[in-house]
């Protein structure tokens, strides 16, 4: 059963990782979910590339299994503040991740 | 002790630019009035990192102010330690030429000129400046530029603690209770250093710690959440355990620090780009919606040819236009590209030398945007809703962050020279 990660996940953010990253966190409370988010790799390098229009070889992507959490950080196109930035902190560059989709199994997409 | 991070490069470059403060001297005394009063009562030293904001000579200065004020009105006295971390454009340059400035991944090596360019430079210390001042007796430590978790780590370093847990404490506690459950205000938080672990718990009553909220803590702000990277070395979290020890308190074990080859601390630096004025302008009009992208060309194409002519060749100004409705928010990353809403906003940035040249390109801007023709309507249409008059608005100067360096000093301590004052 295809599900949004905007349902799903508990907290969906972006945030500077100083003033010439970005960094995303997708996070989950049910293991279960985070779990077939990670291994389906819904938040893979070339998806986020993709998405965003980067060079996948600047996307770096981390699932973090203590934290339930996979992180997707890359270099911001203008560093925060500077002439050209639309979002000095970073922190509404995730609303497309909430899009990407996962095939929960039948047994976890009822529990959710 | 107690510690707190006063800086952040969050707000944007205009702190460095300025030395100004985010935050007002009312708030910050307030704050930094319950710390040194609780601190001095049961004899334990307060330390400050990244006064001011910024860290720069101002921001110390500034802070330091505020904690003899503080002194004065509560009657205490105490030795004050001021750490600068503001560096000449001289000590900079001499660094460069002795091969000891590196370029962060994608930058460019530092030149002469991105030194002259800069009106502010700070580099940010590691834990060693700190110690220095404890271990010099200082009660108060006002550190300018300061890593995060290093104002933390400091003490317990000293104290011959493992330098994994002290490093990743430090990482926790820079955000006060930014790692508990659900934060709804800001608070602080609290960690116990152990032989073999560190106990994390929010001090606030109704707050509380989960294995799972601290863990996600080293995700935050931070590109790579398994490695945080210090001036000597990187806290590894990647075999990190953390259980709960009580229903609000988590202890962490098994991080480790690998000690670097070398010695860097970062380097910050901002510079003034121009002078910018602002006009916001919101267009209804299906017809022009529906063409936008050719209606912003034909006027790019018009007020660039009758600035030729009149105020200013285009290489003495950028006008930068974000459309709200379409990618105003994510600009280049945004990957919708139709315009949905039967109204859009635009908001021109007019960015040039001086305040005046900014100003009168935006007022002749604003004028030929309001009747910037579209095919459809013939004869002299007002193609924009201007919601404020004057329309056009004045930011003053602009700034941005053009150093992402790092340097090699000569020792930990070298480019942190500190005050030992009696307050």
């Amino acid at each position: 059963m295809r599900r949004r990660l905007g349902e799903l996940a508990q907290l969906i953010r972006s945030k500077n990782a100083g003033p010439f990253w970005l960094t995303f966190d997708v996070m989950f409370d049910d293991p279960e979910i985070y779990r077939q988010v990670r291994d389906q790799e819904v938040l893979s390098v070339e998806r986020v590339a993709a998405c965003y229009r980067q060079d996948p070889a600047s996307v770096l992507v981390f699932a973090h299994d203590t934290a339930l959490a996979i992180k997707v950080s890359f270099p911001r196109p203008v560093s925060s503040g500077s002439a050209r930035d639309t979002d000095v902190f970073g922190g509404q560059q995730y609303a497309p991740l909430m899009d990407f989709t996962v095939d929960l199994s039948e047994a976890t997409a009822t529990r959710s | 002790m107690i510690g707190c991070d006063s800086g952040t490069t969050d707000f944007g470059p205009h702190l460095l630019a300025t030395g100004r403060s985010h935050f007002s001297r009312a708030s910050v005394k307030r704050d930094l009035g319950i710390m040194i009063e609780q601190a001095r009562r049961t004899r334990i030293p307060v330390v400050i990192g990244s006064a001011g904001g910024a860290g720069s000579d101002s921001g110390v200065a500034w802070m330091s102010d505020i904690v003899r004020e503080i002194a004065d009105g509560l009657g205490l006295h105490f030795t004050l330690a001021q750490i600068h971390a503001e560096q000449s454009k001289h000590a900079i340059h001499e660094l460069l030429a002795q091969g000891r400035v590196r370029a962060l991944p994608r930058m460019e090596e530092l030149t002469g000129e991105g030194i002259d360019s800069s009106l502010h430079m700070v580099a940010m210390m590691g834990a060693e400046p700190i110690q220095e001042a404890l271990s010099r007796g200082a009660d108060v430590v006002v550190a300018g530029r300061a890593s995060d978790a290093s104002i933390f780590a400091a003490l317990p370093l000293l104290a011959g603690h493992d330098p994994a847990l002290c490093w990743h404490a430090g990482k926790i506690l820079e955000c006060g209770a930014a790692a508990v459950v659900q934060r709804t205000a800001p608070d602080s938080m609290q960690a116990e250093m152990h032989a073999s672990g560190v106990d994390i718990e929010p001090l606030r009553a109704d707050y509380r710690c989960t294995p799972q909220s601290v863990a996600s803590h080293t995700l935050y702000e931070n590109a790579d959440p398994f490695k945080l990277i210090e001036p000597s070395g990187v806290l590894d979290t990647l075999q990190t355990r953390y259980d709960a020890i009580s229903d609000r308190a988590v202890r962490i074990t098994g991080s480790r620090f690998h000690e670097a080859a070398e010695y860097t601390v970062k380097l910050e630096g901002a510079r003034r780009i121009g002078y910018s004025t602002v006009i916001p302008g919101a267009i209804r009009d299906p017809l022009i919606i529906n063409q936008l992208d050719a209606w912003l060309a034909t006027l790019d194409g018009a007020i660039t040819a009758r600035l030729q002519q009149t105020l200013a060749p285009s290489d003495t100004y950028t006008i930068a236009t974000r459309v709200y409705g379409r990618n105003g928010v994510m600009g280049e990353l945004e990957p919708v590209s139709r315009v949905e809403g039967h109204e859009v906003m635009l908001l021109w940035d007019v960015i040039s030398g001086s305040q005046e040249l900014s100003h009168s390109i935006a007022a002749a801007l604003t004028h030929m945007a309001v009747h910037n023709p579209i095919p459809e309507w013939h004869g002299l249409i007002s193609g924009v809703a201007f919601p404020f008059a004057p329309s056009e608005i004045d930011r003053g100067p602009v700034y941005e962050f053009h150093l992402n360096h790092v340097l090699v000093p000569e020792s930990p301590t070298a480019l942190f020279p500190i005050e030992m004052t009696a307050v």
